[in-house]
């Protein structure tokens, strides 16, 4: 893909995220206010059946579940997306040349566009529950872009498999709901840490290794903690990014040209 | 010849499929296979070692049987596909007609449409604003411009997709069957457009059944048959052979 190639396509990628924002709520009522109302629904629920549980060692359970859940949520529904984009394109794809890779790009970043709108569900409940938040808030830029970055990478590296195997939509759901036990959402870390039971160390390492656990925990520490996060931190999120990008990349580039003959 | 007028290029182009005897589309399946070595297929050439040349304002018919390959090539040479072998050289812009409304999302009104195929077609966003009443005059739709294109018919949406592929003028336009659709009156519509970018300088590739229509808009061509070029040259030539074979 050359870069006067890229330029006359960029449009596309554009039109394409716009689509997906624009349908996805297209004949609701409350439209675009489900993005907000969702997480806070959600949050209402797990935080009634999970404070009483985790009531002694997390402070302010609302908004830390909402930071876990912003960030897992983003990218669930990201990766799910754009596994479908290359076969739901099918259509498209084998009849006009467009670059194929804006197809999952497009779809993360529709997400993406959801996610930033989900924020307004976090400033909701920072302000009912009188958190205070300084200044440092600002850097939750960072998790924010990282978590898009890891998941185009993701994204691209799934929508190519899909087309050979179609088993991966229905094997990622089982991938996501460990996944999601697998990030500190609703529980505290230290609840690993501290565990009497043998294979909480093995849990313990799991989570740590788990980039999104990465990503929730920077958003946290701007949020709640108020503290800047250090340069180590930031290397440590960039990296699965590079890392999923790469392979993404790489993978995408290689299975592109047989799309067409097994869509 | 002049080396700057040949505008397309087809250089030895062969594609070849393999068609599984069952198609294997998930893991369990394909490592049981793998394994038992039955994933057996037989390579199939749906064209072999083609090669023409189309020079600029020139308009180039394509012409055979059904599975004859032709839509293959159309495909190879609009981007869509890669050859298995040989290249394709293309000097200048392309406006691929193989399906009409190829991208419309139905959910979406005619005028996103126009927008969203625009991009899909690699249109400037200023150039559709500026022609956006000249698009939906032509296809005749100023009443439904708000209306999700779902609700159209198949002839609304045909002359939607043929007014915006055409409403710029490319370099190469490329048309398969598409003119076989759409009432009689568009018909001649669409014909009369194609005619007047061929008098500015468009070069066509045209697929068609329509023999007096290839006649008519055709000077030269190609006759293929199970992937194989039969004829190559002037028009009315190709056309002969092919009503023989």
């Amino acid at each position: 893909m050359n870069i006067a190639g890229l330029k006359r396509y960029m449009p596309l990628l554009k039109e394409l995220i716009r689509r997906d924002v624009k349908i996805k709520y297209r004949r609701s009522f409350l439209g675009f206010l489900w993005s907000v109302l969702n997480p806070l629904g959600t949050m209402v629920i797990l935080t009634i059946v999970f404070s009483t549980v985790f009531r002694q060692s997390i402070e302010n359970f609302s908004v830390y579940l909402m930071c876990g859940q912003l960030i897992f949520n983003f990218f669930n529904e990201a990766t799910s997306m754009s596994m479908s984009s290359i076969v739901g394109n099918a259509g498209l794809i084998t009849k006009v040349y467009v670059p194929k890779y804006f197809f999952p790009i497009s779809r993360v970043c529709s997400s993406f566009v959801n996610l930033l709108t989900s924020f307004v569900a976090l400033v909701i409940v920072i302000v009912v529950t009188r958190t205070p938040v300084s200044w440092t808030v600002i850097f939750a830029i960072f998790p924010v872009l990282y978590v898009l970055l890891f998941s185009i990478g993701i994204g691209m590296v799934l929508s190519a498999v899909t087309v050979s195997f179609r088993d991966m939509m229905h094997l990622y759901g089982v991938v996501v709901t460990a996944l999601m036990y697998l990030t500190p959402i609703f529980y505290p870390m230290d609840m690993l840490k501290n565990a009497d039971v043998s294979y909480a160390r093995y849990a313990y390492a799991i989570v740590s290794a788990n980039p999104i656990t990465k990503y929730v925990q920077m958003l946290r520490c701007t949020v709640l903690d108020q503290q800047i996060p250090s340069i180590q931190d930031h290397l440590d999120c960039l990296l699965p990014c590079v890392i999923a990008l790469v392979l993404g990349a790489v993978v995408f580039k290689k299975l592109q040209d047989k799309f067409i003959l097994r869509l | 010849m002049n080396e700057q007028d040949v505008i397309v290029e087809v250089n030895d182009v062969s594609m070849m499929f393999r068609l599984y005897k069952e198609k294997v589309n998930d893991l369990k399946n394909f490592v049981i296979k793998k394994i038992k070595r039955e994933l057996s297929y037989h390579e199939f050439y749906a064209l072999k070692h083609i090669s023409f040349q189309v020079r600029r304002g020139e308009s180039f018919g394509m012409v055979g049987v059904n599975g004859s390959g032709k839509s293959t090539l159309l495909k190879i040479i609009a981007g869509v596909m890669k050859p298995t072998e040989g290249n394709v050289q293309i000097h200048g812009t392309v406006a691929p007609m193989i399906e009409l409304g190829a991208g419309f999302d139905f959910d979406l009104t005619a005028r996103e449409n126009v927008f969203l195929n625009g991009a899909i077609l690699g249109y400037d966003k200023h150039m559709l604003e500026e022609k956006f009443d000249e698009i939906i005059q032509f296809a005749e739709l100023e009443k439904f411009v708000d209306v999700p294109i779902k609700n159209f018919s198949s002839g609304m949406i045909t002359r939607l997709g043929f007014s915006i592929a055409t409403i710029e003028k490319p370099d190469i336009l490329i048309v398969d069957e598409i003119l076989a659709v759409g009432d009689f009156r568009f018909q001649e519509k669409c014909e009369e457009r194609i005619n007047s970018m061929l008098d500015s300088g468009t070069t066509l590739l045209l697929v068609s059944h329509n023999m007096d229509q290839v006649k008519r808009l055709c000077k030269n061509g190609i006759l293929l048959s199970h992937g194989e070029n039969l004829v190559c040259g002037p028009m009315e030539e190709v056309c002969e052979q092919y009503e023989n074979l």
